[in-house]
């Protein structure tokens, strides 16, 4: 996958609130399907597409223990996709702030000072 | 302290960025539709603005050129769509480098509060979901990045989940 390939796969996978609630049961520890599955009100078979999606976009891998496959979170996905909105965040923060300046000046009356003197 | 600024990704080709201010609509629709303003807050602070054009009317061009300090020029353009003082601007967009795979729409909306603070929340639509990943994959966001290792301003971290 191209890194924006990648930060799509990433994207799609959290645009779903069951996947959300997925990485966030995960980011406290592995588990497997069936773990997973019982908070909500959806078959296992739901929950594996939700988990292939995820596994897709590099979120969460499955582990090696043959009949239990527990599934767990991986990071380096989700830091790449905080990072690509950090870059947008950080011209317009940077701008914003700038911008704060300026109407705080034009709200500022120019005869401010003579008004304190009197 | 005006509340922080949030970006979201509303549908695949989008991108949203909102942010409160502490001034009324009418002031901050001005500091985006005049020149001398917008020069003033456009851009990190150590970049400056060697060319900003607008002919703030509907059809109306605009122009923008913002400079990094190590000389990177970032040049950008677009037309005018829907000026509907003082509540929303919606023009084009076109990256002279054109790492946005062509024309994107950008819209901005103004919100007055009853306690005279303003939200301005701006989305950007590109022409596709490449475009805009695209938007932020190399020269922006690398020209960028070298200025912004410089800012002193703390951001507040994105939640991860």
């Amino acid at each position: 996958m191209t890194p924006s390939e990648r930060l799509d796969a990433t994207f799609l996978a959290l645009s779903d609130p069951t996947r959300r609630a997925i990485l966030a049961r995960l980011a406290s520890g592995e588990a497997s399907v069936a773990e997973l599955a019982e908070p909500f009100n959806i078959s296992q078979p739901a929950v594996s597409k939700h988990l292939k999606i995820l596994e897709r976009a590099g979120l969460i891998s499955t582990g090696q223990a043959a009949t239990r496959r527990p599934r767990k979170l991986e990071a380096a996905p989700m830091a790449e996709a905080v990072a690509w909105l950090d870059d947008y965040k950080q011209f317009w923060e940077a701008s914003y702030t700038r911008l704060d300046a300026l109407l705080k000046e034009l709200q500022t009356p120019v005869n401010a000072n003579d008004k304190r003197k009197t | 302290m005006p509340a922080p600024l949030t970006v979201s990704t509303p549908s695949e080709r989008e991108i949203a960025i909102s942010r409160d201010f502490d001034a009324p609509r009418d002031l901050v629709f001005l500091c985006y539709s005049r020149p001398d303003l917008i020069r003033r807050w456009l851009g990190p602070p150590d970049w400056t603005m060697p060319t900003c054009e607008i002919d703030f009317r509907v059809g109306g061009r605009w122009r923008f050129v913002l400079k990094s300090p190590d000389g990177f020029e970032m040049g950008s353009g677009g037309v005018y769509r829907e000026i509907e003082h003082p509540e929303r601007i919606v023009n084009t967009e076109t990256y002279d480098m054109d790492w946005t795979g062509g024309e994107a729409i950008v819209t901005v909306a103004f919100e007055q509060h009853a306690d005279g603070t303003t939200t301005t929340r701006t989305t950007v639509l590109y022409s596709s979901r490449e475009a805009r990943d695209g938007a932020l994959a190399t020269p922006m966001a690398d020209g960028m990045e070298v200025s912004f290792k410089r800012l002193d301003a703390v951001l507040e971290s994105q939640p991860a989940l």
